[in-house]
């Protein structure tokens, strides 16, 4: 609520100066009497359950609270110099924007890779640790292909979580009837989600940004539904399990291996024989392995899509996007044709959904509707988003932020989509840019002339 | 035959529902351009409004059906106003001028916001409501003996709408606020030029939204009666397709369009299957974008420099 400051009264209007308290005092009234309003019917009173039906609890304190917090954060703001509206905003600015513009973000990328690539090694990282990674890691993924789409083209795709479901339902459905592995499904998840983008985008991509926007959305609900009511394909609500996990080299990382294949530890026990006589302890199976080698694939595969993302920047094509997100018409009269520059983009991104989405559900073992509500698409929305649209880092540390953030307490996970709202609205409104400003064109004219 | 004209009833009271949060997107788009994602959130607040209030009147004794409904309506209305005007304020007013997604993005995260704040504030679980107003007109009788009947509360709906419509439109033609809603429409910069205050016309455009969108909350929560706090989003979606398909910035657009899928929607669900109903409204909203982005009764768009 006390973003209420935003674009009040500038500080330097004569009124202001001669009055700080008194308006500030008053501007912080007026925001704590809307507060009581707001809160009041919807806080003030509760529907508690009895037997029968409902009845009203009352809980005015909470509103007394409510409103008092505003005017203390209204207060505070008003009185505060300077067009500053928030104590840690600048600071967040002056970081983001040193982190972009200098050469920080060269040397905090790789170290960022190379942590990534020794963590499971840490002493520290236990079964715990390394599957929260992988959680993280896929949301970085994900959060990557999206900056294609969202980033780099200025498309804003609200159902980006629908290519997730293609990919993992296309992986599942191959693997169960057709008994292919996650190897041989990989590419084909990518392509089939690929193949989806391009149904969907070649009629809609003509739209204006914020139709595209309802459009991706809806689209996201019909795949959603039809996953869940078609149910002789897709298993409906139930879902489908059993899905095979990915090997290593054709072999399986499981206690015992079906006929005519041998465990991953089996394969590797010759290599291993120095080692175990160097410990002097034989390596059997273990369910770390498998987590580990979840591990490692999701890493690769997500810095494969890093690594695609930051060449394709410097093609013509990755160039015609950039131009595209900052004047559509501009690129039009130059001789691009948008329709097809923005299908490529959506492909694109599209495909990486595919492989994230076969990584699930490969993982889990298991998929159901239930992985692929509105919300997932927000969430990853709201990854790139934060991130700042454009920057490959500002998605690793929006990533890392949102996931981790339930996990430091329990009782906090109820408030996370919450405070991924509220994220959302602040950040645009104190960073439009996000907090890693992307929109650093890739290309200057006079590169020195900053 | 009675049917389709039992149909046809049912899908007129979802239509009226839907055409009131329509306009709400309707007037929003007109004059800001923007898609107000947190309009179906604001509506679920009303149809809580609703819950609440009617439960309070209930431990009041107030049970006269009318008085309540009316009671009920004016506070829906004031408190879901409220809320309308505090989300321009916090989340739209900053970002004017910003780019092209910034308000957008805010929006989603403002409905995202407002559906776990009610979800946090009255918990996850379904608010029943008892019947409030029960009873029906029978029209008509087949040979089969299936009763065509119009109840009471549908037609309490639909003539509410149309009231609510025709003073609308009256508001928009004749009053001075109207006149400065439809000067923000057609050039929000020179309007302001001529001493239109833009900040206090959006200001009213969400308040009316919001207020309108509260009567449509009140009425399907006394329709249906059970709501719970994830209400908004399909209702939301739903009735952004109605005022595209009516053509978007357009009022009787809106009230055409949200009549048209309330109509379409009880109609796939009685002939089709019930289980692709919410399908059906995404189908025609991509549907109709692709062959006419302009809705029905809208005007082309051309893009400027």
């Amino acid at each position: 609520m006390s973003a209420r400051a935003g674009a009040g009264d500038a500080p330097g209007s004569p009124r202001a100066r001669a009055l700080p308290v008194a308006m500030a005092l008053r501007e912080a009234g007026l925001a704590a009497f809307v507060m009581a309003v707001l809160a009041f019917p919807l806080i003030g009173f509760v529907l508690a359950d009895v037997s029968g039906g409902v009845t009203l609890r009352t809980r005015f304190e909470w509103v007394a609270l409510a409103s008092a917090i505003v005017f203390a954060g209204r207060f505070a703001l008003a009185i505060m110099p300077g067009r500053v509206s928030l104590p840690f905003a600048p600071a967040f600015a002056a970081a983001g924007g040193a982190l972009s513009r200098s050469g920080a973000g060269r040397w905090i990328g790789p170290a960022l890779a190379g942590f990534a690539l020794v963590l499971p090694a840490m002493p520290f990282s236990d079964r715990y640790i390394v599957d929260l990674g992988t959680s993280v890691l896929i949301y970085v993924m994900l959060g990557w292909g999206l900056n294609i789409v969202v980033g780099l083209a200025g498309l804003l795709d609200l159902g980006y979580v629908a290519f997730y479901a293609v990919g993992a339902y296309s992986f599942a459905l191959l693997a169960l009837h057709f008994d292919l592995t996650f190897w041989q499904c990989l590419p084909l998840a990518g392509v089939f989600a690929a193949f989806f983008g391009i149904i969907l985008g070649f009629p809609v991509l003509r739209l204006r940004g914020d139709y595209l926007a309802i459009v991706t959305l809806g689209f996201g609900e019909i795949i959603r539904m039809v996953l869940l009511n078609w149910q002789e394909f897709t298993g409906g609500p139930n879902g489908l399990s059993s899905i095979p996990r990915p090997t290593f080299l054709g072999a399986p990382l499981a206690r015992s291996a079906p006929e005519g294949t041998t465990t991953f530890h089996e394969l590797v026990a010759p290599l291993m024989e120095p080692v175990y006589a160097l410990f002097g302890e034989e390596w059997g199976f273990s369910p770390m392995h498998r987590i580990v080698w979840l591990y490692y694939i999701i890493l690769a595969l997500a810095l494969v899509t890093n690594f695609f993302t930051l060449r394709i920047r410097n093609l013509p094509i990755g160039r015609a996007w950039e131009a595209l997100r900052e004047d559509e018409i501009a690129c039009r009269s130059l001789g691009i044709n948008p329709t097809n520059t923005k299908l490529s983009a959506f492909a694109i991104g599209a495909m990486f959904a595919g492989f994230a989405g076969s990584f699930f559900a490969a993982r889990q073992g298991f998929v159901s509707p239930e992985s692929f509500t509105y919300i997932e698409s927000a969430v990853i929305l709201a990854i790139v988003v934060l991130g700042g649209m454009g920057s490959q880092l500002g998605v690793v540390i929006a990533a890392a932020f949102l996931i981790l953030i339930p996990e430091f307490g329990r009782d906090f996970a109820q408030y996370r989509m919450l405070i991924f709202g509220l994220a959302m609205v602040l950040v645009m409104i104190w960073r439009p840019q996000g907090l890693v400003s992307g929109r650093e064109p890739s290309v200057r004219l006079h590169p020195e002339a900053r | 035959m009675e049917y389709f004209v039992q149909q046809l009833i049912n899908g007129l009271t979802l239509g009226a529902i839907y055409a009131l949060i329509a306009i709400g997107y309707t007037m929003v788009y007109g004059i800001i351009g923007m898609i107000n994602f947190a309009h179906g959130e604001i509506y679920m607040i009303g149809a809580f409004m609703a819950v609440i209030t009617f439960t309070a009147l209930g431990i009041l004794g107030l049970s006269w059906a009318p008085a309540a409904i009316l009671v009920v309506l004016v506070v829906a209305m004031l408190f879901t106003s409220a809320y309308g005007w505090t989300v321009e304020r916090i989340a739209y007013r900053p970002l004017r001028g910003s780019h092209r997604l910034a308000p957008l993005i805010s929006a989603i995260g403002m409905s995202i916001f407002l559906q776990n704040y009610v979800q946090i504030a009255q918990g996850a679980k379904i608010k029943p409501l008892a019947p409030v107003v029960q009873g029906s007109i029978p029209l008509m009788t087949s040979a089969e003996g299936f009763t065509v009947s119009i109840s009471y509360l549908q037609l309490i709906i639909i003539l509410l709408t149309v009231a609510l419509m025709a003073g609308f439109t009256l508001l928009i033609q004749r009053t001075a606020l109207g006149r400065a809603q439809r000067a923000c429409e057609q050039d929000l910069k020179m309007a302001s030029l001529l001493g239109v205050d833009t900040d206090r016309t959006i200001s009213l455009t969400f308040v009316m939204g919001a207020a309108l969108a509260a009567v449509a909350g009140v009425m399907i929560t006394m329709y249906y009666g059970v709501i719970d706090f994830f209400i908004g989003f399909l209702a939301g979606v739903k009735a952004f397709t109605a005022a595209v398909l009516g053509g978007i910035g357009s009022l009787p657009g809106a009230m055409l369009g949200g009549l048209l899928i309330g109509l379409i929607e009880a109609m796939w669900s009685a002939y089709f299957s019930v289980e692709y109903k919410d399908v059906a409204s995404f189908v025609i909203l991509v549907v109709v974008l692709i062959f006419r982005p302009t809705g029905l009764l809208g005007r082309p768009e051309v893009e400027k420099v």
